[in-house]
């Protein structure tokens, strides 16, 4: 058990090793570097050099590699070449509205989708189930910046219940902040809800077609109990890796919701030092995106592994 | 003349199998709806530039942002166009730089995920982990980088898009060979002495296709959905071309008085997404493949 965990772990530093070299091979290799880009015309001589100098960009790219890559496990990443400000300090105020946005999200989002997830799997192909699962479809196919846009339209701008967009800076307190997410929120939860309900549904009928649900129903064990005793401790198993999926998603792939209400999280940063052509920063987000990915989705295999007796003994054997 | 009778005999049976699968797919309510809205989207985008009332670039200040009318049909933007022409018209490149797009995604993505599935050991776990990493970078991130220091033409979009959404693929592919890999058929064809090729062509090929082929039809609305997002965000086709995403992201800070632009791409957008998640969805039941189980990756 001790081993598989540590090889889970250790499995996971790889990949993030190789992250990081995809990312600064990434970054090296396309046309223009960050000094080109920075000085733009100007970008020869006497202040291209300085340029290379300030920035350390005269070393080879292996030694530049080693000091990043030093310097990135302490957390510090350098200084972001738009702003000049140290990317440790741009990034504290995006990850925590990213954390606030993601938690919300998800204390709406999980528990609606497993009340829809195990009514339709309980109701199967009857109406409540074909009903809900429509709207799933819909919810998880059309792309998020058309729901987020037909929310704006309806909710802010024809009904003109809460603001459209959110016009707040970057560190503001969470009070302040609670009435603007709302909207972004909704338009979150309503793909995340969408994609776990489809999860849990398929995992519910998946189960209660099993051999041991058909027993404990021809012994007659109540509808209810067996419900709740043998079917769900069962089904929602394997859902914890969609969570953690989702939760990793969240907390990254929101680019789009977070451009449409103008809301400042890591999502917008990640627009916004592209455009800006801001490699460092591009860099720090790579490597912190796919940490929390990798991280989020070690933890839930090892849950699923603590969960389930099943698969520890069948591991160990292989 | 007796081979050639058989080879016919084969080519029937194939088109047989063909039109049976989609007769299938069209027996369902949900599969009938997509593949209407599919073939109605793909119809529309062959016929378009033929029957479009005006010339979707033809800039007219005098009829800036109309509503909908008998003249034009879905109003005008900003810029005085019509919009039911650029409505029509915005169908066209998306659907066929997702299209190449997944055609290439499902290539590699296949070939490497049926190799890496035969070969194993250390290859496989050096491949595997490399994809990996490209799974956890969030694939907007590396697009964006991409085309922004490459820019938005076609040439840089379809592998770039082919490279992203390929990567799940391999994971797909690699599955259901070890599914197929442990069968007799495998190990009499290594007693046999085949190569690796002739194993992968003639023996896992024919018996991991389905899954792959609706693996990459999954992967057309999501790419679909990737390639607008990027219009959307400024990043895909440029200006002058007719595409959704670009219209939506446009017509959005106008649309607190002139919702018709804004209306119609939406419409537009969701309706081929839709029609295309529907269709594969119905192709995975056709085929017998569960993918309700599978995590959006």
């Amino acid at each position: 058990m001790l081993f598989l965990i540590i090889k889970r772990i250790l499995l996971g530093l790889i990949t993030l090793f190789i992250v990081s070299l995809i990312t600064f091979v990434g970054t090296e290799i396309l046309p223009g570097d960050a000094c080109t880009t920075y000085l733009e015309r100007q970008a020869f001589g006497e202040q291209l050099e300085a340029c290379y100098r300030r920035l350390g960009l005269n070393v080879p790219a292996y030694e530049r590699y080693v000091s990043w890559a030093a310097n990135a496990i302490q957390g510090d990443f350098g200084y972001s070449l738009s702003g000049e400000m140290p990317i440790k300090e741009v990034l504290g105020p995006r990850i925590k509205n990213s954390l606030v946005l993601a938690s919300a999200a998800i204390f709406i989002g999980i528990p609606i989708a497993l009340i829809l997830g195990i009514v339709t799997a309980l109701w199967r192909d009857k109406l409540p189930d074909v009903a809900i699962s429509t709207v799933t479809i819909f919810a998880m196919t059309i792309p998020e910046f058309i729901s987020a846009t037909l929310l704006i339209l309806i909710i802010a701008i024809w009904l003109e219940w809460l603001p459209g967009i959110v016009i707040v800076p970057t560190d503001v307190s969470f009070l302040e902040l609670l009435p603007n997410i709302i909207l972004p929120v909704i338009a979150i939860a309503m793909i995340m809800t969408a994609h776990m309900a489809r999860m849990v549904r398929s995992s519910v009928i998946q189960v209660m077609a099993s051999e041991y649900v058909q027993m404990a129903i021809l012994k007659g064990v109540p509808y209810w109990k067996m419900v709740f005793k043998h079917v769900l401790p069962n089904a929602l198993l394997p859902a914890i890796n969609v969570v953690a999926l989702t939760i990793a998603w969240l907390l990254g792939g929101v680019v789009v919701t977070e451009v449409v209400f103008n809301y400042p999280g890591l999502g917008r940063l990640v627009i916004e030092s592209i455009s800006n052509r801001d490699l460092p920063t591009v860099q720090a987000l790579a490597i912190i995106l796919a940490s929390i990915y990798v991280s989020i989705n070690l933890l839930a295999d090892l849950m699923t592994l603590m969960l389930n007796p099943r698969l520890k003994t069948l591991q160990i054997r292989k | 003349m007796k081979l050639d009778n058989i080879y016919q005999e084969e080519k029937k049976s194939n088109f047989a199998k063909v039109s049976e699968i989609i007769i299938t797919m069209a027996s369902r309510p949900s599969g009938f709806i997509g593949l209407s809205i599919l073939i109605f989207h793909v119809i529309l985008a062959f016929i378009s530039p033929y029957i479009a009332p005006y010339d979707f670039k033809a800039i007219n200040p005098t009829l800036m942002l109309q509503a909908p009318s008998a003249e034009y049909w879905f109003g005008t933007d900003d810029l005085g166009r019509d919009v039911f022409t650029r409505t029509i018209l915005g169908g066209r490149t998306a659907l066929t730089i997702t299209f190449f797009g997944s055609l290439i995604a499902l290539l590699w993505g296949g070939l490497l995920g049926i190799f890496c599935g035969l070969v194993g050991g250390k290859t496989d776990d050096i491949v595997m982990r490399i994809v990996d990493a490209f799974l956890s970078i969030p694939w907007i991130l590396a697009m964006l980088l991409i085309v922004s220091l490459l820019g938005t033409s076609t040439e840089v979009l379809i592998p770039a898009l082919g490279f992203f959404y390929g990567k799940g693929i391999v994971r797909v592919a690699r599955a259901a060979t070890h599914d197929v890999i442990a069968k007799d058929f495998i190990v009499s064809a290594r007693a046999r002495g085949h190569s690796n090729f002739s194993i992968i062509w003639f023996e896992i090929i024919p018996n991991v296709r389905d899954a792959i082929l609706v693996e990459g039809a999954m992967r057309w609305s999501w790419m679909l959905l990737g390639f607008s997002s990027l219009s959307f965000l400024g990043f895909g086709v440029s200006p002058p071309t007719p595409d959704w995403g670009l219209m939506i992201s446009n017509a959005r800070g106008l649309m607190s008085f002139a919702y018709w632009s804004v209306i119609a791409p939406i419409v537009g957008l969701s309706s081929l997404i839709i029609g295309i998640n529907l269709t594969a969805d119905a192709f995975a039941k056709a085929l017998g493949i569960d993918r309700s189980t599978k995590a959006p990756v």
